[in-house]
């Protein structure tokens, strides 16, 4: 036998038809559900006369729009556009019998959160969702990707999705990374390094010495910005780290089926002579904690840098650059250090897990955030919530000055009232710095969780590093 | 899904790289449980000012551009969101051929679920295509998908590829799930097996 990618493997377990031409009908395990872009799916259905094939594997959860307040059970902290988009998928869970988690239940939370933590994501399945984020669930060895509302009608109708094969791309971050360097840290430096279409037409599988010593948290933040890196998926190989995240969640396979899943699960990773059609190598030593200056991705640097210049780059990139410089407010040449916030963002299905929360209360504790600084924090479920209640990470936040808010996407994309006004500035840990993202005219950093919390404290983008006790 | 065959139209240029989807349909409007009536919100944001006027200098707003049914872009179009209101927007607008050096991959499937077709031109060629929008209405851009051939104001004639499967579909109007329900047999086999190979999922 050949030997094949992570990649291949997965895909091949799951071609339920090939054509000729090599168009194939690609099985999909787990279909992800949440309320902004499935209406139009549910009423394709309704007007066709057809069903959901397999409610079973179909998993419903409101996140997008759902306020984080919390007097959110009061239904007037919606808009009624966003509460009809919510009642929608209230109904249409009902209707089609499908799982789900509503906004009254503990379990809600981001579907990327809630997905691996009620152990419906698991290693080798097929993950999708109408939300580019899907690649997180490639943190198990899933092969997950987003997609768009014709093709969840098309999953909810079929389980299939029609698909050509993607090309293997190999991520390799060698070594060790240094203190305060994190996930985060090294998914943006990837992106830098690639660019945001580097990975476009490409599975992305992570692997090397510092991957494989993240946690299953850390390891959702790598995959979950493959997609900022143009990459559909982003996998990494499953190991015991995975298996033991799995084992006991609510839907995961138990006794003799937990056994049988190990042995298949065992044999999922790339052969040594695998064929790889792009291979990037990073330094684990090399990678330094980051931020984003620009308004995409892409525009990536170390906090010990200064605001570059337009001129600094080449072709198209010139006039793009120049616009992020005007956008964002900065001047090449300053320190990105002395670039002061007013806002800081700790959540989003990048970094709003149980760690992520770890980390920026490590830094935040005992300290309080600078005198009018506005800072939330939105845990990813409502089990991060508790579970970080119960740690006393809570309290830390809020002695800080921090809000201490309900599980959402919130301010990741300001669909709920969680927004930017026009000319603020935040750092934040989530996954975009497009224009207006946060907020129309409202300027995005992207950071780690722990880079954030200690921006909220000074008041400005700061070098983590200078608040942490580091070996000398 | 409307089907796509030939378009002879204006080209609106938007020689910007990276142009996102939330560039091309801003959140706020991702609250609709519709599929139409997006295209007065196509690039909302560089389209109107704080007070919905609109903002002169934006090209979907100049007298020339805006029965605009192309349009020219820069590398990387649509990446971001996954969401379907990006070419529900662009379609719903009036364009339904974008031109580009490259895409972003689930920007450039939706496309084709929804009338739209997003040609792929190497950077030298988007260039000419693009100096040809700049012309304005006196220059329109003739696209054949049959022949896969786009053909400038000025008769420079480009050709450009497209996978089979998905131009089949488009010239024809083709709805997906029809096509894959026709194969529901091979689904129902894989799912007898894959219940017996992998129990647990």
């Amino acid at each position: 036998m050949s030997p094949k990618t992570l990649y291949d493997k997965i895909w091949e377990a799951h071609v339920a038809h090939e054509a000729e031409d090599g168009t194939c009908l690609l099985y999909i395990d787990r279909h992800l559900v949440h309320e902004v872009t499935s209406p139009q799916a549910f009423e394709g259905l309704r007007m066709t006369g057809r069903t959901v094939r397999a409610p079973d594997k179909t998993i419903a959860v409101p996140d997008h729009n759902v306020p984080t307040t919390l007097d959110r059970a009061n239904a007037a902290t919606m808009t009624e556009d966003s509460r009809i988009q919510v009642e929608a998928l209230d109904t249409n869970a009902k209707e089609f019998g499908i799982h789900y988690y509503p906004v009254s239940d503990v379990r809600q939370g981001i579907v990327h959160i809630v997905g691996p933590e009620q152990g419906w994501t698991l290693p080798g399945m097929t993950v999708v969702c109408g939300d580019s984020h899907t690649a997180t669930h490639g943190a198990f060895g899933a092969l997950a990707h987003g997609i768009g509302t014709s093709e969840v009608e098309h999953v909810l109708a079929t389980q299939t999705l029609i698909q050509r094969k993607g090309k293997n791309m190999k991520v390799e971050i060698t070594g060790k990374l240094r203190p305060g360097v994190t996930a985060k840290d090294i998914t943006l430096s990837v992106i830098g390094e690639t660019g945001t279409a580097g990975g476009t037409g490409y599975v992305i599988e992570y692997c090397g010495e510092a991957i494989r010593d993240l946690s299953m948290e850390g390891r959702m933040t790598v995959c979950n910005m493959a997609i900022e890196g143009g990459a559909r998926a982003g996998l990494i190989a499953p190991d015991e780290k995975t298996y033991e995240y799995c084992m006991g969640r609510p839907h995961a396979p138990k006794g003799a089926q937990w056994e049988a899943a190990l042995a298949w699960w065992k044999t999922l990773y790339s052969d040594d002579d695998a064929h790889w059609d792009k291979v990037v190598t990073l330094k684990g030593e090399d990678i330094a904690p980051v931020v984003t200056w620009g308004t995409s991705p892409e525009d990536v640097l170390p906090i010990t840098a200064t605001v570059p210049a337009a001129s600094d780059f080449t072709g198209g990139k010139v006039e793009a650059a120049q616009r992020s410089l005007d956008y964002m407010g900065l001047t090449a040449g300053t320190p990105l250090t002395d670039v002061e916030i007013d806002t800081v963002f700790i959540g989003s299905c990048t970094n709003g897990r149980i760690e992520d929360l770890r980390a920026a209360a490590a830094i935040l504790k005992g300290k309080k955030i600078k005198d009018g600084m506005r800072a939330m924090v939105v845990p990813g479920s409502g089990l991060v919530r508790a579970q970080a209640e119960e740690e006393g990470l809570a309290d830390i936040f809020m002695e800080a000055g921090f809000e201490w808010r309900l599980a959402g996407c919130s301010m990741c994309l300001a669909m709920n009232p969680d927004q930017l006004a026009p000319g603020e500035r935040c750092a934040a840990t989530s996954n975009r710095n497009f224009e207006g993202r946060q907020g129309r005219g409202g300027r995005t950093h992207l950071m780690s969780p722990a880079m954030a919390a200690a921006a909220a404290v000074t008041g400005k983008l700061t070098d983590v590093r200078e608040m942490m006790d580091l070996p000398a | 899904m409307n089907k796509f065959t030939t378009l002879s139209g204006i080209a609106a240029p938007m020689p910007l790289i990276n142009i996102d989807t939330d560039m091309i349909i801003p959140k706020q409007f991702l609250k609709t449980i519709k599929r139409s009536g997006l295209g007065v919100n196509l690039f909302d944001e560089m389209r109107y000012d704080d007070d919905r006027n609109e903002i002169p200098e934006f090209v979907l707003n100049k007298p020339q551009y805006r029965d605009a049914q192309i349009l020219v872009a820069g590398d990387n179009f649509g990446c971001g969101s996954s969401r379907e209101h990006a070419p529900w927007a662009i379609a719903d607008f009036g364009i339904t051929c974008v031109i580009a050096p490259s895409y972003a991959d689930i920007f450039y499937n939706n496309c084709f679920k929804n009338g739209i077709l997003p040609i792929v031109l190497p950077q030298e060629q988007v260039d000419v295509l693009m100096k040809d929008a700049e012309k304005g209405a006196n220059a329109r851009i003739e696209i054949d998908l049959e022949n896969q051939t786009i053909t400038s104001s000025d008769s420079d004639v480009f050709t450009f590829e497209v996978d089979a499967f998905k131009k089949h579909c488009l010239m024809n109007g083709l709805d997906d799930i029809g096509l894959t329900m026709e194969k529901v047999a091979s689904i129902d086999k894989y799912e007898a097996a894959a219940s017996q190979s992998r129990p647990w999922v």
